[in-house]
């Protein structure tokens, strides 16, 4: 089983959020009106952001400023806080290392969403809605079963949803090779903010495999985690800056 | 047959036999008419969504959150004082354990529906059984809370069994059916006998020792549910026992007001004496003691060691967004105290000095608001620069802090004398500061998360319309129960009666005279 991991290269990456785009399109993100997003309800899975977050923070005197720009997908974390605290296992995480969640069984609580230290949960306040072609070119791809709703599926209104890694993909890929009578690769699946980056900033594959990309660039000396005193061990790695 | 004293036939049961009268009905539609309109803005809340609460990222709790923490700390006196008063026989509780515990069942009731208000899928709580995951606090606060809820319920009804008895032993002929149905399935066949009395008292004592570690579970698992999580300003050790600490607190306070304004409604002022406010008002200072050690050790560690995602929450509350519900919690904390403990500590002596007149603390005070409104505002005076040197505000604040002390010992013997209104006067300043307090927990540290903009947060209508008709709810309970049941536990009281008799009985040998002790001689 691989372990998925991905490695964002901050030299390479320009704030384009064409990777908060792509995830928008792919995974049927709910859109909210202007006045909503105002109110901080606007979800974005995979949001590009400065980095510290809060501007009352020193960032320099002109000219000498510093402005980092941090592009934020879900850590899903080796040891995520989110899963510990979810009072009906609606979020877990699966043997191939995606923190997931089940749209069919949250209750709503939000206490992942407090409990997340990296704010990557987002909860449904209405339910979502899409205006005029936007309804009619959501994604179609649906991972749902009798007690489970997971992905791109439509959300119902209450229930928290976050970056799945593009689970969807990793599915279509597995009943992909599962057609063809042989094993799975890892090189099978990309999410679509990797696929999308006009910089090449991201990288994706296999944490459990020595010889891949991720694992190389992991040991880089530019390496760093995202809140690492959290304790959370998430699985994206980021690259600094220089 | 069960036969009640005259004097507790007319003023406990005799109310409650005769029909609703026309105070009843108003008050009941009143609080009737408030809690619907806050049941269609819970309607609509769950028709549209959650959206319609000034909740949002970062803030995914609000005021019902706040509401709920509270509640439950307000129905935490209640039990845990009958319970532990009950258990160290302490005679003066009997006439006031009905109220508490009532006051703890209808707080958690209404708490709970805090929980549904808040989530945004209510009808899938039962996940919480089917699904739970053992690890999450929130598992752990559902379960505590159906036990402390079952375990008062219990023995708010365990209390009640001899006087549901007494009640249907004592309806006149003309009572009416329903009545009579509702006292004789109750009552459970209760006949009074030595059987029954031995049983009851033996099950009445499981409960208060059980129920003690219960209500203290539950406050402290309630403050797990914050500081197991990673947010700063709440993963602090200190935060289970100061919830427990605020639970008892504000208990108190709540009990104090409801213990007053049952007593005036329905005349109970025979039974709820100024002894009992004595008494309750010791404990009220104990607590407040207690809750002022605490608040101060866990906001002194965080400003001595000034981390960089917890200094931000806790300046917030010193001098930002949340200053005045911070210290206006303060304020009615330190008012709430003072009150209670300076008119105990005054000696009777002093009382012809000058300035223990209300007038003179009326005229003080006045002086203060108006020395503090300057120095606020100080483009109202001729030479505004004259305070806006630090030195000179400085003595002036210390000018008014001092003329607010003057006030302060002004009334004191005004409070003395009036025990009750001082009580209820401490009660609701701590009611509200301990809401108060509640809020300073929660939205502080929510509203400063670590990788998310920081937003403020403003409850919408829906929310204060959801927390006045649960407070409604509260009040609406209170006028049926009291209503169906009395207020006051007549057996036990009556328990109380036979005691003093029987110790009035008791005499006390005199000391023996002096002939009969051995003579000193032989100490030389």
């Amino acid at each position: 089983m691989p372990r998925w991991g991905m490695v964002i290269d901050l030299d390479k990456c320009v704030a384009c959020q064409g990777c908060s785009v792509a995830c928008r399109f792919e995974n049927n993100t709910p859109v909210v009106t202007p006045a909503e997003a105002v109110k901080g309800r606007s979800i974005r899975w995979n949001d590009v952001f400065p980095f510290p977050v809060d501007p009352a923070e020193d960032t320099g005197k002109y000219p000498n400023v510093t402005t980092r720009y941090i592009t934020r997908p879900c850590m899903h974390c080796e040891n995520p806080a989110c899963i510990k605290v979810c009072p009906v296992q609606a979020t877990y995480k699966d043997e191939e290392g995606i923190v997931r969640v089940n749209y069919k069984r949250c209750i709503g609580c939000r206490l992942c969403t407090v409990a997340c230290p990296y704010g990557v949960r987002y909860f449904n306040w209405y339910a979502p809605e899409w205006e005029g072609s936007l309804a009619e070119h959501l994604n179609p791809d649906r991972i749902e079963t009798a007690d489970d709703l997971e992905g791109p599926s439509i959300r119902p209104k209450g229930v928290v949803e976050k970056c799945t890694f593009c689970l969807q993909r990793l599915k279509k890929a597995h009943a992909q090779a599962d057609a063809e009578q042989r094993s799975f690769r890892a090189d099978e699946y990309i999410p679509a903010c990797v696929q999308t980056c006009p910089g090449k900033a991201r990288f994706f594959g296999d944490l459990d495999n020595a010889s891949s990309e991720v694992s190389q660039l992991q040991k880089s000396a530019r390496a760093f985690r995202l809140l690492d005193d959290a304790g959370t061990r998430p699985q994206v790695i980021y690259l600094r800056e220089g | 047959m069960l036969k009640a004293d005259p004097q507790d036939k007319s003023r406990l049961l005799d109310p409650i036999y005769a029909l609703p009268g026309l105070r009843f009905w108003v008050s009941a539609a009143i609080l009737l008419v408030i809690i619907g309109w806050g049941a269609i803005m819970y309607f609509r809340q769950l028709f549209y969504g959650l959206g319609e609460t000034g909740m949002d990222r970062p803030v995914y709790w609000g005021i019902y959150m706040v509401n709920f923490v509270f509640l439950i700390g307000v129905s935490m006196a209640g039990t845990l004082i009958s319970a532990a008063l009950q258990l160290t026989q302490a005679e003066w509780r009997r006439p006031v354990t009905r109220i508490a515990e009532s006051l703890t069942v209808f707080g958690l009731l209404v708490a709970s529906l805090q929980l549904l208000f808040d989530i945004g899928r209510p009808e899938r709580l039962v996940n919480i059984i089917i699904y739970g995951r053992l690890q999450s606090p929130l598992l752990w606060d559902a379960n505590s809370l159906t036990l402390y809820i079952l375990a008062s319920m219990f023995a708010l009804y365990l209390q009640l069994l001899p006087d549901i008895a007494l009640l249907r032993d004592n309806l006149s002929t003309d009572a009416l059916p329903w009545q009579k149905f509702l006292y004789t399935r109750l009552s459970l066949g209760w006949k009074g006998n030595r059987t029954q009395w031995s049983r009851l008292d033996k099950a009445i004592t499981t409960v208060s020792i059980l129920i003690i570690p219960i209500g203290v579970s539950l406050h402290t698992i309630t403050s797990w549910v914050f500081s197991t999580t990673l947010q700063p300003g709440w993963k602090s050790t200190i935060l289970g026992p100061y919830f427990v600490v605020g639970a008892i607190f504000s208990g108190i306070g709540m009990l104090f007001i409801v213990m007053t304004v049952v007593s005036q409604l329905l005349h109970l002022e025979n039974y709820i004496t100024e002894k009992h406010y004595h008494l309750m008002g010791w404990l009220f200072i104990v607590m407040s003691g207690l809750w002022f050690y605490f608040t101060y050790t866990e906001n002194l560690t965080m400003i001595a060691e000034q981390e960089s995602l917890e200094f931000p929450v806790l300046a917030s509350k010193l001098w930002g967004d949340f200053a005045l519900s911070f210290w206006g919690m303060v304020v009615l904390m330190v008012v709430a105290t003072y009150i209670m403990v300076v008119p105990k500590l005054l000696p009777s002596g002093i009382q012809k000095i000058f300035i223990f007149r209300p007038r003179f603390s009326a005229a003080s005070t006045g002086l203060a608001l108006i020395l503090g409104a300057l120095i606020l505002y100080p483009r109202f005076i001729p030479y505004p620069a004259f305070l806006s040197d630090p030195k000179t505000a400085t003595l002036a604040w210390v000018l008014v802090f001092l003329l607010l002390l003057i006030a302060g010992l002004g009334i004191s013997f005004w409070l003395k004398r009036h025990t009750a209104i001082t009580s209820v006067i401490a009660g609701a300043c701590v009611v509200f500061g301990m809401w108060l307090e509640r809020w300073n927990i929660i939205i502080p540290t929510v509203t400063h998360p670590r990788l998310i903009a920081y937003l403020n947060y403003q409850p919408t209508w829906v929310e204060i319309s959801l927390t006045v008709s649960s407070l409604a709810l509260i009040g609406l309970l209170f006028l049926i129960f009291f209503k169906l049941f009395p207020p006051v536990s007549i057996w036990e009281v009556n328990e109380g009666r036979v005691i003093d008799s029987a110790q009035s009985k008791i005499e006390i040998p005199a000391p023996e005279s002096n002939q009969t002790v051995p003579s000193n001689s032989a100490l030389g």
